[in-house]
């Protein structure tokens, strides 16, 4: 399996990562040799086999529904490029 | 001093032979002297730094003290530490003063009173075998300038190796704790998945990533270890059982231990010196008292491939946080709202952090989510069962942590293949969600190697006091860098 150059942009746009025309022909390249290694998988006969997405077969905890953390607010936007009136400003998205 | 045990910094505390203001200044010194060639850490602040010592010592007076109250180790650069700057290694975190503290820092320097002397450079996201992706340079093996100390917690281990620490943290999701202490001569150990808290550790692949120990020596390993483990309701996939003491069994006898050989770990595909070094190991601890049994891995030339679907799926999903809006780097200029994302994120990350993150999108994304994710999930079992089915005959298994010594700088930056199959010995652990440790064995070209030990779950007492033993009949790991004063 080996990616176009169309391919490579989509992704990129999916994952939002602006990738220049130059960028995207390196990118192509690495991402080829790099589905080269995965695509060994393919050989494997799987039938049956459950997948396993974690190393304990453990449940997702719940916990009370209940206030457990202090208001932070002021601390964690003060990492923010941006905040006005408590709020995370970003370009304008509505007309 | 600087090359005591933190048992005997510990001993030297509590006798008051030092203080450990006195203990932090002086690894404080040798950071300030020696780090501008190494690049072991990336952020070093002496006034926290000996503020906390201060506190150490102050609990060491009131005789409050815990076992490792005033020792001095480095941080790597992935856990949260409130007020520092956390840059995970990429310029997107640049400029990033956490907010919070993350459980590791929480237990080891608020409850169990260690010093932290600075944060550790690191490959950027923890994505690398050699450290060169960080954003802030790359960091040089103390034992060959010219060579790579390994990665992702390369600035950890170059710091342990140079003695700017005497020991340090690191986490571990396709070998990133064990490779760079094999490449730099330490002991490092990745816990079984679940035992370390993530809470507060920037996650690359949350059902992989494991924070450790790494010292020079199993019983540092041992003891640090102690204070960095416990069940934290903070983290969803954090383990609710009994709490250990890592260091009961460092002393028990090796005699009718069983130590497995995957076939697989040895054949091609390995370096002839490094083979060398570990079959020597292996002679060793049938002086020990153990037995070698053959055992089987089928799938484990499997691992890596199913490893870089997996990883980076889950680092495609993690990383989507970044987008300028909440914290992290925001481009200087940008037009609509989806430019901004698009431009912050192109420049904020590296290279190897985007291919991942493209790999991670393409796989997860419709049509291809059954032939690679699902499949790499299913090969992830089966990798998971020979582990199961080998440790049907040993209790631990042996073989080399990494196929190669430490490899010149630049090497292999330029094809990410080559630079992900430096960790085909150790990734399956990871999926599996083992715990494993490399620990020195000797030499090859002067350059260090290590073996890796692969345990059961939950089984890291076992494991340090495999490693133990085998430190006390030899003397690999007191070697020392020789140019590094």
């Amino acid at each position: 399996m080996s990616l176009t150059i169309e391919q490579v942009q989509r992704i990129a746009h999916l994952a939002r990562l602006e990738v220049s025309e130059s960028e995207a022909l390196t990118t192509q390249g690495h991402l080829n040799g790099i589905f080269q290694l995965i695509e060994q998988m393919q050989a494997v006969d799987t039938t049956g086999v459950e997948p396993m997405a974690h190393a304990q077969d453990v449940f997702q905890r719940l916990r009370e529904d209940a206030v457990s953390e202090a208001d932070r607010r002021a601390a964690y936007q003060a990492v923010a490029p941006e905040t006005e009136a408590g709020l995370y400003l970003v370009p304008k998205v509505i007309e | 001093m600087i090359h005591k045990s933190l048992k005997e910094l510990a001993q030297a505390l509590a006798a008051k032979q030092i203080s450990s203001v006195e203990l932090s200044t002086l690894f404080l010194d040798r950071i300030e002297r020696l780090n501008p060639e190494i690049n072991a850490f990336v952020t070093v602040d002496r006034e926290k730094s000996l503020k906390m010592a201060a506190e150490a010592d102050a609990r060491i007076a009131a005789g409050t003290a815990g076992a490792l109250t005033g020792i001095p180790i480095a941080q790597k650069d992935i856990f949260c530490a409130e007020g520092w700057r956390t840059t995970c290694g990429s310029r997107m975190l640049e400029n990033f003063i956490a907010p919070y503290d993350a459980t590791v820092i929480r237990k080891m320097h608020h409850e169990a009173g260690l010093v932290s002397l600075g944060k550790t450079n690191m490959d950027e996201f923890a994505m690398g075998s050699s450290n060169e992706s960080s954003y802030f340079g790359a960091v040089k093996n103390p034992w060959d300038l010219a060579r790579v100390p390994g990665g992702s917690s390369g600035g950890s281990a170059a710091a342990i190796a140079a003695r700017l620490a005497p020991a340090a943290t690191g986490t571990d999701t396709g070998g990133s704790i064990r490779q760079p202490a094999a490449l730099c001569n330490l002991t490092g150990l990745k816990p079984t998945y679940g035992v370390v808290s993530r809470y507060g550790m920037i996650a690359y692949a949350s059902s992989l990533d494991q924070g450790g120990p790494m010292g020079a020596t199993a019983e540092d390993c041992a003891l640090l270890l102690n204070t960095m483990v416990g069940f934290d309701e903070r983290d969803s996939t954090s383990l609710d059982r009994p709490v250990e003491d890592y260091t009961r069994d460092l002393d028990k006898p090796l005699a009718g231990l069983r130590i497995g050989l995957p076939k697989e770990f040895f054949g091609e595909g390995c370096d002839a010196n490094v083979m060398a070094a570990v079959q020597a190991a292996i002679k060793e601890y049938e002086k020990l008292g153990a037995s070698i049994v053959d055992v089987s891995l089928p799938n484990s030339h499997l691992s890596v491939p199913a490893y870089y679907v997996i990883a980076p799926a889950e680092a495609s999903s993690n990383l989507s946080r970044f987008d300028g809006v909440r914290y992290g780097y925001r481009a200087p200029e940008y037009g609509n709202l989806d430019d901004m994302y698009m431009k912050s994120r192109a420049q904020g990350f590296g290279a190897e952090v985007k291919r991942r993150i493209l790999i991670g999108t393409y796989v997860l994304s419709h049509g291809y989510y059954d032939a690679y994710y699902l499949q790499a999930q299913r090969i992830r079992r089966l990798v998971a069962q020979d582990f199961a089915e080998a440790f049907k005959s040993c209790d631990v298994i042996l073989g080399p942590t990494s196929p190669s010594t430490a490899f010149k700088l630049g090497e292999k930056s330029a094809d990410p293949v080559q630079m992900y199959l430096s960790d085909i010995y150790t990734i399956a652990i990871n999926l599996a969600g083992l715990p494993g440790m490399s620990v020195p064995c000797g030499f090859a070209e002067g350059l260090p190697v290590g073996m890796q030990l692969i345990g059961n779950y939950f089984d890291e007492a076992r494991l340090l006091n495999v490693a133990h033993r085998y430190q006390q009949a030899t003397d690999w790991h007191q070697q020392r860098p020789a140019g590094i004063a």
